[in-house]
């Protein structure tokens, strides 16, 4: 079908996340709002007004009537879905990268980016049932892993929290004591700044893509490498399929070498690839900037990506992708 | 390691003996003396000793020893130094206090010799060179050496030994990989910091590894023309490799700082080239070129100069030089090689290594010259000269024996370019002329048929005159021509023919394709088939196209593609993104057919060249013959085609299933684990069913009017 054109942010885009009915997609951008959309129509529900910087990442509850969200204003806030309200605000003294809820909704594991001599941390916050007895008290903190710490989430069952970042080191920590359990392999893993980090609905399992210009698929709970999608240009984000053995992988040039000759020399494509052959399916074009931002419907039948260019686009899969034999 | 390293008992005896407690050692702490390593040699001895030895600066390269000077009393002394001061100064910076004429301490009168120390090592070479032979008067005649080689003067022993004979070796087989079973052709690439050699296996669609290394070379690779050596460029000079089995060295070309290297078309000889800054801005640059014999390594001859004495009479300045300087003839056998000076070219003989007649072959104002790739026959060109009076003209000349075979005279010309056909059978010159106005140009051909008596000469136009010509290129061995002409954005190809008209030949069109997005021409080496290819601006556009038939065979696109090579056999195409652009870099392999085959991205791609072939061994009657029973000869082809064909995808499905069955045992256990967790998941969404895997809740999207009294207002109607 043809693709739904959703401009609605003013700066590149920066994350997309559906939530778990795959009614509603919350898109992030540098443009300080994050926006939530109609998933079906794309239509545009409304925006979140209240912070003052790039919006990095977000999350939003099971039940879907919480959001919060990251933002290099330092800030995490924590949203009321259907009014736009603000409930709360973590104020921290660097921008904060990634956000995600746990398991039930009441612990969000939060990253903090490296800045004016603090280094980069991941932290966990108790999220209060009422609003009203929000505390800004930090469960744990790990510090460690040297620059920037682009993707924290959860493992299963709350135990684990899985990070990756600039040092392109995936780390396993015990979410209870923030001990270093597992890192991946130097030889076998990524060779260059892991920009993102997409976990399997069930949890076993993940994906992660970095500017070597390659995705990986790794085991949760071992941290085994499973699967390698070469590509080639840096990955900016990934996403995997819920329904199809599939992932998509997307990224392009790097923003500042993107030049204005023809929009295929950047690679702005999202590619579909075979999630156990690692045989590439196809690619979906469109952006005429990388992407940054992927993100499947929990549903399976329609993905949206979003770009350095503004837009956020919204496919809906045609009946023969479903047919698709390798 | 070191061959004399003792086991470790030996060594506690041998403490004990000396009365060491080997506990009480850091062995780490030793130190041995410099410059001594008690027979242990390191690891990486052996590597330094592989590498040229290094040129030591002795300090002393800046001094030169002038001798037979006049020996005179002290009190002329000062006037000699004065004079040698004089002329030394033209040469170069005499350092402070850097002209010592020693004195003989008895008789107070001077040695007959002094030393001279310059500000640099090129400056005392220069002087050498200038002075070595300079008659002071009629019985003082200069002798210069350079302070260093006094030493190595001294070194040479009084007596002659016979040199030593060496056992035979016998030579690697050095065209091994043209036994390939499978008939394979080679190709060698250069990605980052390695080197790489493959099979281009197009059956199995991939390529097949060869040999690999890093840091082979320091600037490019070069196969040699009939594919024997690969040759690789150093600091210190060039190296060809080869051999049977794996890649070694055959020959080191000692060359400091070699920029360029060639091969002479026949592999006899390799000539290198470098070229240094001058100290002095104002200067030239210093050129060295070196030709050597490629079978022994000898050096046969060099040539030093400046850069002008080699630029072409007519660009010259400051634009530097075209490389190849020299250019060979005389066909595969190298007979000739020959560059081109002011007014002159200057052809030498491969056998003497002197020129040919032992002068130079003087052409007035010469400013571009050819060899025909088979014969000994030379085609210059001379611009106009006297504002017209003087008609340009291009010649044919025979080497030896300089006899004009033919020659043309053009008039109003601006420019002219000689193609020939790699047979030599034809030679296509395109003049570039001036309108009546003198505010254009346009563009014709003048066809030369080099092997018909008295070499008949046919002006061809295009049918409109005004169009630009982009490219232009024979089909090799063959009789046709494709050329690329237009203006805008896209230009049309044109075929013709030498061979049309019945006995008196005559060249036609054969047809034109119009509108086309090429501006480069790639003919097959076997003829017929040809690449229009759009670089570029056109982003990669190919289009294979068969000349036989007049027809398209496939179109394709490789995106930024900047090179493209056919493998000598005119099977495959290569077409490549080299790192002139960031992105897709890497190469395509294509059937020449224009079916793509496969690709392989790789980062910093530099560059592809296939390894070429040595001409075939067939006469062309059994070529002809093969060509026609040709059904029956690949018959044996299709079938193991057909085989390799099977066991790949048996493979590919061997593959998959595998891959398969692996994930599937990994899902059986996430599943495993996900069951057990149930409990405990549940447990931490607060006993919430709502589990979402497995039961796929479907939302509805239900409208809901909902009405909302903003404001209520009453206002009173009148």
């Amino acid at each position: 079908m043809r693709p739904i054109l959703m401009k609605g942010h003013e700066r590149p885009l920066t994350f997309l996340k559906y939530n778990r009915e795959g009614d509603l997609l919350l898109s992030c951008a540098k443009d300080h709002t994050p926006t939530v959309w109609f998933a079906d129509d794309g239509q545009r529900l409304g925006t979140y007004r209240g912070h003052n910087g790039a919006v990095w990442c977000c999350d939003v509850s099971h039940d879907s009537t919480r959001l919060v969200t990251g933002s290099a204003d330092q800030s995490v806030k924590l949203w009321d879905v259907q009014t736009g309200t603000q409930l709360y605000s973590f104020n921290f003294n660097s921008p904060a990268r990634s956000v995600d809820f746990s398991v039930g909704d009441k612990l969000v594991v939060i990253t903090t980016d490296p800045f004016m001599g603090n280094p980069s941390t991941i932290q966990v916050k108790r999220i209060a049932e009422d609003p009203a007895d929000q505390t800004s008290d930090s469960v744990l903190t790990i510090k460690g892993p040297q620059g920037r710490i682009n993707r924290a989430v959860w493992g299963p069952l709350n135990k684990t929290i899985i990070s990756a970042g600039e040092d392109s080191i995936i780390r396993i920590w015990d979410s209870e004591t923030g001990q270093l359990l597992k890192e991946s392999d130097k030889e076998s893993g990524h060779q260059k700044t892991i920009s993102s980090l997409c976990m399997f609905t069930d949890k076993s399992h993940f994906l992660t893509g970095s500017a070597d210009k390659s995705a990986k698929l790794w085991d949760t709970r071992s941290l085994t490498l499973l699967k390698t999608y070469q590509m080639d240009r840096p990955v900016n984000a990934v996403a995997i399929s819920p329904l199809l053995d599939h992932v998509v992988i997307g990224g392009g040039q790097e923003a500042v070498n993107v030049t204005m000759t023809d929009r295929r020399a950047g690679k702005f494509e999202a590619k579909f690839y075979h999630k156990i052959l690692q045989d590439e399916i196809g690619g979906v074009k469109g952006h005429f900037g990388p992407i940054n931002a992927l993100a499947f419907n929990p549903d399976g039948r329609s993905f949206s990506s979003g770009g350095e260019d503004g837009y956020v686009r919204l496919h809906h899969f045609d009946p023969d992708y479903f047919s698709i034999r390798m | 390691m070191a061959a004399a390293a003792l086991s470790m008992p030996e060594i506690e005896n041998k403490a004990m003996n000396l009365g060491i407690d080997l506990s009480t050692i850091d062995f780490d702490n030793i130190v041995l003396p410099p410059g001594d390593d008690f027979g242990i040699n390191s690891d990486d001895e052996d590597i330094l000793h592989e590498e040229e030895a290094p040129e030591f600066e002795t300090g002393y390269g800046n001094v030169i020893v002038v001798d037979n000077l006049p020996v005179v009393s002290p009190e002329k002394f000062a006037k000699l130094e004065g004079v040698i001061r004089k002329i030394y100064s033209q040469t170069g910076v005499i350092k402070e206090g850097g002209l010592w004429m020693p004195v003989n301490p008895d008789t107070n009168m001077t040695l007959g010799y002094c030393f001279i120390e310059f500000n640099t090592a090129q400056e005392a070479k220069e002087a050498k060179e200038k002075t070595d032979g300079y008659k002071l008067d009629k019985s003082h005649i200069f002798v210069v050496d350079m302070f260093d080689d006094i030493d190595r003067y001294m070194n040479v022993p009084d007596e002659w030994t016979p040199a030593e004979i060496k056992p035979y070796e016998a030579g690697d087989h050095l065209q091994h990989w043209l036994t390939d079973e499978k008939a394979r052709d080679q190709f060698v690439i250069r990605a980052g910091t390695v080197t790489e050699i493959f099979w281009n296996d197009a059956r199995q669609v991939r390529p097949d590894p060869v040999y690999q290394r890093q840091y082979w070379t320091d600037s490019f690779v070069q196969w040699s023309p009939l594919g024997t050596y690969l040759a690789t460029v150093h600091r210190q000079g060039a190296a060809v490799w080869g051999g049977k089995s794996t890649f070694n060295r055959i020959h080191r070309f000692p060359h400091n700082q070699v920029k360029h290297i060639d091969f002479s078309p026949g592999e006899r000889f390799l000539v290198t080239y470098s070229s240094q800054e001058p100290s002095n801005p104002r200067d030239t640059h210093r050129v060295v070129l070196n030709i050597f014999d490629l079978g022994t390594g000898k050096l046969m001859r060099d040539f030093r100069g400046s850069v002008d004495d080699f630029t072409t009479g007519g660009s010259g300045g400051l634009s530097g030089i075209s490389w190849p300087i020299f250019k060979w003839g005389g066909g595969k056998e190298d007979k000739y090689f020959a560059r081109i000076g002011k007014n002159a070219i200057y052809v030498y003989e491969t056998e003497t290594f002197i020129l040919v007649d032992k002068k130079s072959y003087k052409v007035d104002n010469v400013v571009d010259f050819s060899w025909s790739p088979t014969d000994s026959i030379l085609a210059l060109f001379v611009p106009e000269l006297g504002g017209g009076n003087q008609p340009a003209r291009v010649s044919l000349v025979q080497m030896p024996g300089k006899v004009e075979l033919r020659q043309k005279n053009l008039f109003s010309v601006s420019d002219c370019k000689m193609y020939w056909q790699s047979n030599g059978e034809y030679l296509a010159v395109k003049v570039d002329r001036y309108t009546k106005t003198k505010k254009s140009t346009y563009t014709g051909f003048e066809l030369f048929r080099i092997k018909e008596r008295d070499i008949p000469i046919e002006v061809l136009e295009l049918d409109n005159k005004n169009d630009k010509i982009i490219a232009f290129a024979w089909e090799p061995k063959g009789h046709r021509f494709a050329v690329i002409h237009g203006d805008g954005p896209r230009p049309d190809v044109s075929f013709y023919s030498m061979k049309t008209g019945g006995i008196t030949a005559r060249v036609s069109k054969l047809t034109t394709l119009k509108a086309k997005q090429a501006n480069a021409l790639y003919w097959s080496p076997a003829g017929r088939f040809i690449v229009l290819a759009g670089l570029k601006g056109f982003n990669g556009q190919l289009e294979f196209y068969n000349v036989d038939d007049l027809e398209t065979m496939a179109t394709g696109e490789h995106f930024m593609c900047t090179d493209i090579e056919w493998d000598p056999t005119g099977r495959y195409v290569a077409t490549a993104v080299t790192s002139v652009h960031e992105m897709e870099n890497g190469f395509h392999i294509w059937s020449f057919n224009g079916k793509l085959l496969y690709r392989i991205p790789k980062d910093h791609f530099f560059q592809f060249q296939w390894r070429p072939r040595p001409p075939s061994l067939l006469s062309p009657e059994k070529e002809e013959e093969i060509s026609r029973n040709l059904r029956k000869y690949s018959k044996k082809y299709e079938a193991e085609d057909q085989d390799v064909s099977l066991a790949l995808s048996e493979q590919d499905r061997k593959k998959r299933r595998s891959l398969q069955e692996e994930w599937e045992t990994w899902t059986a256990r996430w599943k495993q684990y996900h069951e057990e967790e149930r409990e405990l998941r549940l447990q931490l969404r607060d006993g919430e069913a709502s589990d979402d895997e497995g039961s796929q809740e479907q939302y509805e999207a239900k409208e809901v009017e909902a009405e909302e009294v903003l404001d209520v207002h009453e206002e009173i109607v009148d």
